[in-house]
């Protein structure tokens, strides 16, 4: 095979094997941040600084039962969590990490990311649906209402850095801010992104499909073992996608001073998944009427407003 | 609103700095006072001799009903517990006991750890629970200060006591 290929195939298992890795790290990672921001010291006991804490957890994952209830849709409950963790590593294929490394250069690049994480809501629905339990079956419903309509303006405030960069290719995006970062003229984009990428990834404050007070464990209920593990590692496989996607486009990916590129990506994207658990840390979740208010009434104008404004002093200036 | 969510992120951030309010506690032993509530002893008074007068009134205030003891008497005329038993298991460590003692035999002392993979094991005997020493109060003897007749000691001969006074021999 000549060189070229082999680089193909290192970009492809590294991005895969690497997102895969962090978002089990995340897991450790984000109790000790959140034990940190509680006065407490978190996981720390297995290992220098807890930090085998991963593979204990993983080792319990495998060795619980993997129960599947008799009255559930067994085939769609098999399914439902590979979807979130399938649709969240094909979206990191068209992430551009730094100038040589990243999967593909999709013309769509954009369209696709939101493609997948709106194939995503899909294990949510189904594994709701499948597990035929109440609670299950509530967080599932709500992940759906709560996703269409978050999904809405999360496209439209990625519209303005389209028009400013004059592409969907994220590729591209990224070298459209050598001069300066696009969170400047668009920081209302950024704002609105930010908060429909909580909604999307299913996070505190927006974690009503999971409310463990209101409805167990939410969509998955009924899931244990590996399929409740991959829930759970495709939930921060959407923080990680999210925070990538807001550096790529927001952030500038991997321009900065100094530094090489590739650690400047990984320094932003770093910085905003921190920033993903300081909010669970620090705010409470609304109520589900209040999301739905918040969400239509509240950003859908705003983003609207910010692809006016944005389509309007371009043409001006050109 | 946006600024009190700010707000709010900020002074949790803030804790960041802290230090953790956490006793890593197989590690790090937190201080317990001397007057801790865990594990009962029987303790001894300054003679060596058990303090214990099997009077029931530990087993009458105990709320859950963990201590169990029978009375026998000495030829010396001591009270004294034939059996004196504890069942941990059950025991809520609320010290009303050691309140109810009027010899201050049972006392609670700030040991805790008495773990046991036996059930059983957790049922302390009088051989168990009695120690070596006075515990809390050094000095008191309730034998030496009741009025209470043993051997060696009549009536009157207790500190702080008068010799008795027979009321019909005084003719008022």
């Amino acid at each position: 095979m000549s060189a070229s290929v082999w680089i193909i195939l290192l970009n492809v298992f590294g991005v895969l094997i690497v997102t895969v890795v962090l978002a089990a790290i995340l897991t450790w990672g984000e109790r000790r941040l959140l034990g940190f921001w509680q006065d407490r010291p978190g996981p720390n006991r297995v290992g220098k600084f807890g930090t085998l804490q991963v593979f204990a957890d993983m080792i319990k994952l495998f060795f619980k039962e993997d129960f599947t209830p008799k009255f559930a849709d067994i085939p769609v409950f098999i399914l439902a969590p590979t979807v979130v963790m399938a649709t969240m590593l094909i979206a990191f294929a068209v992430v551009p990490i730094s100038p040589n490394i990243g999967v593909t250069d999709l013309n769509i690049g954009l369209l696709f990311v939101l493609a997948m994480s709106s194939i995503a809501v899909y294990s949510v629905i189904l594994g709701g649906y499948a597990s035929n339990n109440k609670y299950a079956l509530l967080g599932s419903l709500r992940a759906a209402a709560q996703t269409v309509s978050y999904e809405v303006f999360m496209g439209l405030s990625l519209m303005g850095v389209v028009m400013l960069s004059g592409s969907f290719n994220l590729r591209e995006i990224v070298n459209a801010q050598a001069e300066g970062w696009f969170i400047v003229p668009q920081f209302l984009g950024f704002f609105i992104f930010f908060i429909a990428g909580i909604a999307e990834s299913r996070r505190t404050p927006f974690d009503l499909p999971e409310a463990e007070h209101e409805l167990t464990a939410g969509f998955h209920t009924e899931y244990s073992g590996m399929k409740f593990g991959m829930f759970f590692v495709g939930e921060y496989l959407a923080v990680i996608l999210i925070s990538a996607l807001i550096t790529t486009l927001f952030l500038g990916g991997w321009h900065g001073p100094i530094l090489p590129p590739f650690i400047w990506f990984c320094l932003k994207t770093a910085l905003l998944i921190c920033l993903f658990i300081l909010l669970r840390a620090a705010i409470p979740r609304p109520r589900y009427d209040q999301l739905m208010k918040f969400g239509w009434k509240v950003m859908l104008p705003l983003a609207l407003l910010n692809l006016l404004a944005t389509a309007g002093i371009l043409l001006w200036t050109a | 609103m946006i600024a009190s969510q700010i707000r709010s992120m900020w002074l949790v951030f803030k804790h960041l700095f802290r230090k953790n309010v956490t006793v890593q506690y197989p590690d790090q032993k937190p201080y317990l006072s001397p007057r801790y509530r865990g594990r009962i002893v029987l303790t001894r008074d300054p003679n060596g001799d058990e303090r214990c007068v099997a009077c029931n009134l530990c087993a009458v205030a105990c709320p859950p009903d963990c201590i169990s003891l029978q009375k026998t008497e000495d030829a010396d005329g001591r009270w004294r517990p034939e059996y004196f038993r504890i069942n941990f298991s059950r025991c809520i460590m609320c010290g009303l006991c050691e309140d109810a003692c009027p010899t201050y035999a049972i006392q609670l002392t700030p040991d805790f750890e008495m773990c046991e993979y036996d059930r059983q094991n957790m049922v302390y005997e009088k051989e168990d629970l009695l120690i070596n020493g006075p515990g809390k109060y050094h000095d008191y003897s309730f034998y030496q200060i009741a009025g209470k007749a043993i051997a060696g000691k009549d009536k009157g001969e207790a500190q702080n006591e008068s010799e008795p006074i027979n009321v019909k021999s005084l003719n008022l």
